[in-house]
């Protein structure tokens, strides 16, 4: 075999802490990179729009909400709440702050930001309260916040429609599009912009749950009272952890609305949504950065990969909505079996499957 | 020669299809013995319990290879109730009492598979009987209850199904040394009774103490049997678990760590 | 013009009978938590396949006792069903996947009662079927009786109390005082201790799901004669969380008493303080926000338990 596990020597410490030890693993790395960096950006804008884009923005919002969820045990399932804070703010910095001082990416970061300080309000309560109950806080904030952007229509810049689409000159970032050449409003900028994002982001999320911050929130999880014996401020960390979490998930919201859909709309942020970014986690597999963003591939691909083959086989003899319950009874059974088969998801499946290679052909 | 009430032939277990924990484990279980099976941590001593008990499916485990006989029947495909019903119950390490009931309602679900309620009520007593302590207690909820007391409302819980055999996994966790000897002699007790034990413990010299018969598990395999009179008078189970040499106590300097090869049984 | 008291009295009575209703379902959820510790997400979805199965029943001409009695067990047999092929194998878990197995459980009952029968709304109106004169579409004149107190109360609206409180009653009952409802008591705080003991997961389960089945009927019909039965009945279920939350997760008492004061806080702020608020449509989050309030006050819910930690 040619992937060994041993023989990785290191000499400072430095190295010990690399993410991927081996040789094989960061050619891989960067060999990936490169395809989606240079490779990607040249394929169909069907794909980059209606694939890629939207994978990205729901993949770094189950990340965030791995980090909530998954690192730090608080249940939530107000994700799409704090997303629609995102976009909204994204879309009233981008509005109203004058144009040489504001630009996509800025408005994005600094939307999280916003988002992460909505997420610390709502998480206030869950130092108080646990276990399921907190799920009473996260839906609190969910349908708040999408109640308070429906009622204030100053939010949406007063468009009757309740729609706004997103206007070209907001995709100049400093009239860098100018200076390239390039057409910063078309798909693969779009897609480069998210992408470079969620690279970062994720490198970030990975780095968190290695660090020591990582390590106090994984200890509030598991036993709290243990945690604040030790010294862990268990306050401190859950509305720490609420404010990383919430920032990923406005980010996520603002390139869910800006670059992918390119309206800002009120309904793509309802209750759904955040169990669906819930399944993605749970499929993907909690603490897991790798396998939330399997879970998001999986869960965005699978209803549309089922109509497919679904049309492909029956030539369209049934109507959507029959194909769409079909859709959801498959998707339910597919959910609980894969649940008693791995609780742990797609990551634990992978870890296992890693664990049979290493050990092959011995089964144990 | 007395019967044989559970057998233990050479079970591999395995947890998550890939773990291991089990790797040729052989007990005896002779009908009116205190039998102790001893082991350093993560050595399988709560394994073979769970498996003996078949609690082992619900941590996603699974028996392998081997079999195990309860009263001369292969027990595979009986449930873990079933094997209650038939006299076999397990005290779960770390007690696990149902800390939401009084301690009389944990005491009585022990008897949630007998049809019995007259007999059931005089076993109660009885059980307030062995463990005078949680009588006084019979009210408050079992949460609040101390580890000594939660480690006797299971004992009495196992009591109420009237079992033959009762597994006891690792009995003088987290108890005070003078606790440990007075749940021991109620084992003692108990086993003048006709009930046996099989007992997991770490406490390598109370277990030896108090039982007829000690294996020492390794890693998941069994490397040693015999007596337990004659386990507690050997110098390498001295040395290993009981801390003592033929020289007084050694250092870790000292220990030449070698692996036995082969099981002596004697 | 001076404070409407009458008014008051109205909405505060229209809210307790609103709450009722909110009861009914969490009844189902507290029922299932307080046997598994399994909060059931699909509740909402049985109570929408019960009421589909009913009516598409009766739309077609079964009578109404008869199609209540095979609607009743066609949901023992998803009750049942569902022990076996979701429960069972998933006993023991992280309660969290537990949850997100009713989710995906929820998700399938979705499509498959809308793929079994439709999607249309059904209106159901029981007052066809049964000849009590509490479903009498008349409603009760209060002023009949107390002369200054000019209400209408639903007469539809105390036949749902009824029941309601009958359900919580036997339940109560069952799980203080018998034998098995102590044993799902103890299943609910450890699986694994359960089965160490001898009570057989797979038995009790099976009929914790069954009943949770009927009841789901039951609330079902009751809501459907309210609301129609479509779709929307799912977001009953969203209504019932906040309801359970207050009252407390292993409370059956609590879930009517949460159901109360969600009804009456509810249809209070809707007409006192929307106009505070600037905006329509704040039950949607009032109802968190109030249970938000108790729980911070009261983690564990009004009368749940507490949680109890060895440290």
């Amino acid at each position: 075999m040619i992937y060994r596990e041993t023989g990785n020597f290191v000499t400072n410490y430095l190295k010990d802490r690399d993410i991927f030890s081996m040789t094989f693993d960061k050619v891989v790395v960067i060999l990936g990179l490169l395809y989606l960096f240079l490779w990607v950006p040249t394929t169909s804008e069907y794909f980059l729009s209606a694939h890629v884009i939207p994978i990205l923005a729901v993949g770094l919002a189950t990340v965030g909400l791995n980090i909530l969820t998954g690192l730090t045990g608080q249940l939530s399932l107000g994700t799409a709440g704090f997303m629609c804070v995102g976009a909204f703010g994204t879309y009233n910095l981008m509005l109203r702050v004058p144009d040489g001082l504001m630009s996509l990416p800025v408005a994005l970061l600094l939307s999280g930001i916003a988002a992460g300080f909505v997420g610390v309000v709502f998480g206030l309560p869950a130092i108080r309260i646990k276990g399921f109950y907190l799920l009473v806080s996260t839906l609190a904030a969910q349908y708040f916040v999408w109640w308070f952007f429906n009622s204030y229509a100053w939010f949406l810049n007063y468009e009757s429609s309740g729609v706004v689409a997103i206007a070209p000159k907001f995709y100049d970032y400093w009239g860098l599009g100018n200076l390239l050449g390039v057409d910063m409003q078309g798909y693969p900028a779009r897609y480069l912009l998210a992408l470079t994002i969620c690279i970062g982001l994720s490198y970030f999320a990975k780095n968190l749950l290695r660090s020591n911050t990582g390590r106090n929130f994984m200890s509030v999880r598991d036993r709290d009272i243990a945690a604040s014996v030790m010294g862990i401020s268990v306050p401190r960390a859950k509305l720490l952890a609420f404010f990383i979490s919430c920032f990923y998930c406005g980010v996520a919201g603002g390139i869910y609305s800006f670059l992918y859909i390119g309206n800002v709309d009120l309904m793509i942020y309802g209750v759904d949504r955040s169990f669906t970014i819930l399944f993605m986690l749970i499929i993907g597999g909690l603490g897991s950065i790798s396998g939330s963003w399997l879970g998001a591939i999986f869960v965005y691909e699978f209803p549309i990969i089922f109509t497919f083959i679904g049309d492909f086989i029956f030539q369209g003899a049934f109507n959507t909505a029959v194909v769409e319950n079909v859709s959801n009874m498959v998707y339910g059974i597919f959910i609980i079996a894969l649940l008693i088969r791995e609780p742990g998801g797609f990551a634990a499946l992978w870890g296992t499957t890693k664990q049979k290679l290493r050990m092959w052909p011995y089964p144990h | 020669m007395s019967k044989s009430l559970l057998k233990v032939n050479n079970i591999e277990v395995v947890y998550n299809h890939v773990i291991l924990a089990l790797r040729g484990v052989t007990l005896d279980v002779e009908e009116g013995k205190v039998v102790s099976l001893l082991g350093a941590n993560g050595s399988g001593k709560t394994t073979t319990l769970k498996a003996c008990s078949n609690l082992v499916h619900a941590e996603r485990g699974a028996v392998t290879k081997g079999s195990i006989e309860y009263n001369g029947q292969d027990i595979a495909e009986t449930d873990a109730y079933n094997l209650v019903k038939n006299g076999v119950v397990q005290v779960l390490e770390g007690r696990h009492c149902f800390s939401h009931l009084t301690v009389e309602e944990n005491i009585m679900t022990g008897s949630f598979i007998r049809d019995d309620p007259k007999e059931a009520k005089k076993d109660l007593e009885r059980v307030y009987d062995h463990f005078e302590r949680i009588r006084i207690r019979r009210k408050s909820l079992a949460g609040f209850t101390s580890g000594g007391e939660q480690q006797m409302i299971a004992m009495g819980r196992a009591l109420m199904s009237r079992p033959k055999l009762i597994l006891l996994d690792e009995p003088s966790m987290g108890l005070a040394p003078q606790l440990v000897e007075e749940i021991f002699a109620i084992v003692k007790a108990l086993n003048k009774e006709g009930v046996s034990f099989l007992i997991a413990e770490q406490n390598a010299m109370v277990a030896l103490k108090y039982a007829d018969e000690g294996y020492i598990i390794e890693n998941g395999r069994v490397i040693l049997k015999g007596k337990a009179s004659d386990l507690l008078n050997r110098p390498d189970v001295k040395e290993m678990y009981l801390g003592v040499s033929e020289e007084g106590k050694t250092s870790f300097r000292d220990i030449k760590y070698y692996h036995r090869r082969k099981p002596s049984f004697s | 013009m001076g404070f409407d008291f009458v008014y008051l009295i109205e909405v505060v009575v229209g809210g307790l009978l609103s709450g009722v209703m909110y009861s009914l379902v969490a009844i189902g959820f507290v029922l299932i938590y307080k046997s598994s510790g399994i909060f059931n997400f699909a509740q909402g979805t049985m109570l929408l396949f019960a009421s589909l199965t009913f009516v598409k029943m009766t739309e077609n001409g079964i009578g109404f006792w008869t199609a209540l009695f095979i609607a009743s067990g066609i949901m023992v047999i998803v009750g049942v069903a569902t022990e076996k092929f979701v429960m069972r194998p998933l006993a023991n878990q992280d309660l969290l996947a537990l949850f997100m197995a009713t989710v995906g459980l929820a998700t399938f009952q979705e499509g498959f009662a809308q793929f079994m029968w439709d999607s249309d709304v059904h209106g159901l109106q029981m007052n066809k079927f049964i000849d009590i004169s509490l479903l009498d579409s008349n409603p009760i004149f209060i002023s009949d009786y107390i002369p200054w107190l000019d209400l209408l109360i639903p007469r539809f609206d105390i036949f749902a109390s009824l029941v309601a409180g009958t359900l919580i009653v036997v339940l109560a009952f069952f799980f203080q005082k018998t034998n098995t409802g102590m044993a799902l008591r103890a299943v609910s705080d450890d699986h694994m201790a359960a089965m160490a003991v001898g009570i057989p997961l797979q038995k009790v389960w099976a009929i914790v799901w069954a009943v949770t089945g009927i009841i789901a009927l039951v609330s079902g019909l009751l809501w459907a004669e309210r609301v129609s039965v479509s779709f929307t009945l799912i977001e009953a279920v969203m209504k019932a969380l906040p309801v359970i939350l207050i009252g407390g997760l292993t409370s059956i008492p609590g879930a009517i008493i949460g159901g109360l004061v969600i009804g009456v806080g509810e249809k209070l702020g809707e007409i006192y303080l929307a106009d505070l608020f600037g905006g329509q449509g704040i039950e949607l989050w009032f109802a968190y926000f109030m249970a938000l309030m108790f729980l911070v006050v009261r983690p564990q819910g009004m009368f749940g338990e507490k949680l109890i930690e060895r440290v």
